[in-house]
């Protein structure tokens, strides 16, 4: 169901909610968190859509913070509220504010958190300079950024970076989760050998692969080198992984989209279904856990500017 | 300068590091009795849901052993359709055709050393072209008198042999016996050619995630533990009743009865749960401890006739459908005395329960399916209301809902909007299906990740099933010795009258669950 409330009020919206609730059953009841997407308008509803699936695993509130048109001389919120079919299984509130009315960020998700429950700040795109003392970002206990969708990936992660406070998370981290899982599972078996020298290969616009990089450098102190591989008729991402020990190489590539390989010495080369992660994915996994990432904070705030300052990219092989 | 790597400290698993699921090492898994029932609708769905997840290692292989003239290819065809109809998870070509490139079947009977031989040649093959590196873990998805035949042909053949830096497991389900004595038998039996800690013992009705959620509901939460002794408790009830007949199993149910199938088990792994002590660790021997200690204190009331009840379902109509008496079940002995109703009271001496009894059923055809734990508070002392203002008003309770739709239940008083002062009971509900939808894995996925990972069981160890042996057997022998007819009690009903006199004696009722 989908409730229009044109031109009205955060007050007007709570009560309608409340109306909502006791109209249709327990609508509202066992949430376990708010969602703050702060979202620009027109690209709200994609973020919606990996909201509602997320919901499935973890019920919540949604509340979609859209500003129109700051320039408008008639200021003024439209909010929307879907529920039931509409919403997965969470409720979605969609305010779009007009001109001034778009002041004062946090007076107008305050009125519509939920009591007592954990909230997570998400902005698709464009996030503010300063996330975590942003308005909605002061009040978010997890924050959460997309370093990918910006035009320069690498500053955008500088930025980050620089402004890095726990509780901070950004989904270039989130699509490394089943890259880092296979390579520490190889680690896991013997023989129990030193990795001695790294290399990682992505796409340029990727941050995933200078996090990986950095990751493991932080993890294994030796140099990683870092291949820029552009150009590649569209393929994104993280392109590859090779660890070096004294009986080897291990090779983990993913040449196509969604298959990759994995090479060890002695052993037959594997099949790895790794697909680049949807936004459903990252977002139910950045749910699972509302308390700080510490390995995050110390990549981002160790491991970066460490990587940085020895390693200038090797621009690899250039596409046709 | 380069990190150190040993087998213990893997560089790139960091303590901090919560978003890393451990994944299996390299292993291959063997199902014997592979067109079984169970294997089709839940092992291999589980399989899939596991590689769907990323929980599989890209070498793992997957063997099936039956007395069936397949190939390799059409066995394939039967792990793909049952992945298709019963996984958990999407389908997605991707991880299907990786997990098919390991799957093998080997045709044979438990009897013929052959086939055996066969198997271990492709288990060889496997590791040599899968990289499956001598890992290999056995599941048993076959009667428990096949056990011996198997467990030999294993050790002979070389199977079972466990050899530096690989491992053999096996995994076997319940009953594990029928009673003390066989138990024993069946556990030299599989500990003669496997070590203790590599037999998996599997209740699948008690997942590891019900065993942990138990745990974290009362060990991790201030509010219950105060409350959870004699002090407050009046008793306590647990009920595991199904709604289904025993169908095409008459022949194994027969001689076998509602409580060694399932009190022995799983209701008395509840009680274990309810009523042991905080552990000291949350691994298995601490978990383990507690058990023992309080399955140890477990005393049965003087008076079995009173304090047991038995019954068998009639035929007649049950919601919509007419259903066959056990006794007319098809293959069954119309003269059997194998009860289909079990209910019992017991007692545990410790200083936390004395005074508190647990009442335990059990049975077939009863109103529906559902598993529960129900906590019942003493009534709190009514001096401020009178009588008629408290007539609606029962006894506190918190009831732990096992299955379906798993959760916890607080009931309590509160009062009834209006001028005057009237109490009545309301509840208040928490699922783990509303609070966390759909995250929570399968029993079975659980389980075989476990036996992969050689995370040690949760599962119960022989001196556990012992300790349950020696509660049911004078109860069962007691029953023996008593002639028949059973009562019989009406399909879709809560069992005998018996049942109901058992805990009326005590001034007390069954909670409809």
């Amino acid at each position: 169901m989908i409730v229009d409330l044109p031109d009205t009020t955060i007050s007007a919206v709570s009560k309608t909610l409340v109306t909502l609730r006791e109209d249709g059953g327990a609508v509202a009841l066992g949430r376990v968190l708010t969602l703050v997407i702060v979202s620009s308008d027109g690209e709200e509803e994609e973020a919606i859509e990996a909201a509602n699936d997320a919901s499935r695993e973890h019920p919540m509130r949604v509340i979609v913070v859209c500003r129109v048109d700051a320039s408008s001389a008639d200021p003024r919120l439209d909010a929307e509220i879907r529920v039931g079919g509409d919403a997965g299984a969470s409720e979605v509130i969609i305010l779009r504010a007009h001109g001034d009315a778009a002041s004062n960020e946090e007076s107008l998700v305050t009125g519509l958190l939920l009591p007592d429950a954990p909230v997570v700040a998400w902005w698709p795109s464009k996030p503010p300079q300063d996330v975590a003392n942003s308005p909605i970002g002061a009040i978010a206990q997890r924050r959460i950024t997309d370093s990918s969708t910006d035009e320069d990936p690498e500053a955008a992660l500088l930025r980050l970076a620089e402004h890095y406070k726990p509780g901070d998370t950004d989904f270039a981290w989130t699509r490394l989760t089943l890259w880092r899982a296979q390579l520490a599972a190889v680690l896991d078996q013997p023989p129990y050998e030193q990795v001695t020298a790294v290399s990682v290969s992505g796409a340029s616009d990727s941050p995933s692969t200078i996090l990986l990089a950095t990751w493991l450098q932080l993890a294994l102190d030796v140099p990683v080198e870092h291949e820029l591989t552009t150009g590649r008729s569209g393929i994104g991402g993280i392109h590859g992984v090779t660890l070096t020990r004294a009986s080897g190489e291990i090779s983990l590539e993913r040449p196509e989209s969604t298959i990759a390989s994995l090479q060890q010495p002695n052993q037959p080369t594997h099949d790895i279904a790794l697909p680049r992660r949807t936004l459903r994915d990252c977002l139910a996994e950045e749910l699972r856990r509302l308390d700080p990432d510490v390995l995050f904070g110390e990549v981002m705030t160790r491991g970066l500017p460490q990587f940085l300052a020895q390693t200038t990219p090797v621009k690899g092989r250039s596409g046709e | 300068m380069p990190v150190q790597i040993t087998a213990d400290s893997n560089p790139l698993r960091h303590e901090s590091d919560r978003r890393l699921n451990r994944i299996a090492g390299p292993s291959g898994l063997v199902i014997f009795g592979v067109t079984g029932d169970l294997s089709r609708k839940k092992l291999m769905p589980a399989v899939y849901d596991l590689a769907n997840r990323g929980l599989l290692p890209p070498g793992f292989a997957l063997v099936g052993f039956a007395r069936r003239d397949w190939e390799d290819q059409d066995f394939m065809e039967v792990v793909h359709e049952s992945v298709r109809k019963y996984a958990r998870t999407e389908f997605r070509e991707e991880v299907w055709e990786q997990l098919a490139q390991g799957i093998r079947f080997v045709p044979g009977e438990f009897g013929d050393d052959a086939a055996f031989q066969q198997l271990k040649e492709t288990i060889e093959e496997l590791d040599a072209d899968r990289g499956t590196m001598g890992n290999h873990a056995f599941y048993l998805s076959i009667p428990p008198k096949a056990f011996p035949e198997v467990t030999e042909q294993l050790r002979r053949s070389g199977l079972a042999e466990q050899k530096e830096g690989q491992w053999r497991r096996v995994v076997i389900e319940k009953p594990f016996g029928s009673n003390l004595r066989t138990a024993r038998e069946l556990n030299a039996v599989v500990e003669s050619v496997f070590p203790a800690d590599s037999v998996f013992r599997i209740d699948h009705y008690l997942g590891k995630e019900t065993v942990q959620n138990i745990l974290a509901l009362r060990f991790a939460n201030q509010l219950y533990e105060p409350l959870w002794n004699a002090n407050y408790v009046d008793h306590v009830q647990i009920t595991m009743a199904e709604d289904i007949g025993v169908g095409g199993r008459a022949g194994y149910y027969d001689g076998i009865g509602a409580a060694r199938d399932v009190i022995q088990n799983h209701i008395l792994q509840l009680l274990a749960l309810t009523a042991m002590e905080e552990p000291i660790a949350f691994d298995a021997a601490a978990l383990r401890a507690e058990k023992e200690k309080v399955l140890g204190a477990v005393s049965l009331p003087e008076d079995l006739g009173s304090a047991t009840a038995r019954g068998q379902y009639a035929g007649g109509w049950q919601g919509g459908e007419r259903v066959p008496g056990f006794l007319d079940e098809e293959g069954m002995d119309p003269q059997s005395t194998t009860e289909t109703f079990a209910a019992m009271r017991l007692d545990i001496n410790t200083r936390r329960w004395s005074g508190v009894p647990f009442y335990l059923r059990t049975g077939k055809r009863l109103g529906r399916r559902v598993t529960e734990i129900a906590v019942v508070f003493k009534r709190a002392p009514q001096h401020l209301f009178a009588d008629s203002q408290t007539s609606e008003l029962g006894q506190n309770a918190l009831v732990i809902r096992v299955q379906p739709d798993e959760g916890v239940t607080i009931r309590f008083g509160s009062k009834v909007p209006g001028a005057g002062m009237q109490v009545r009971d309301v509840t208040m509900d928490f699922g783990y299906g509303h609070a966390f939808t759909e995250a929570s894995p399968e029993a079975y996925e659980r389980l075989i990740l476990d036996v992969l990972l050689g995370d040690p069981p949760l599962f119960p160890r022989h001196e556990e099933v012992e300790l349950s042996w020696k509660i049911l057997d004078p109860i069962e022998e007691f029953w023996a010795a008593q002639d028949g007819p059973l009562e019989q009690y009406a399909p879709g009903s809560w069992g005998p009258s018996s049942a109901d006199a058992l805990i009326e004696r005590d001034g007390r009722s069954w909670r409809r669950p």
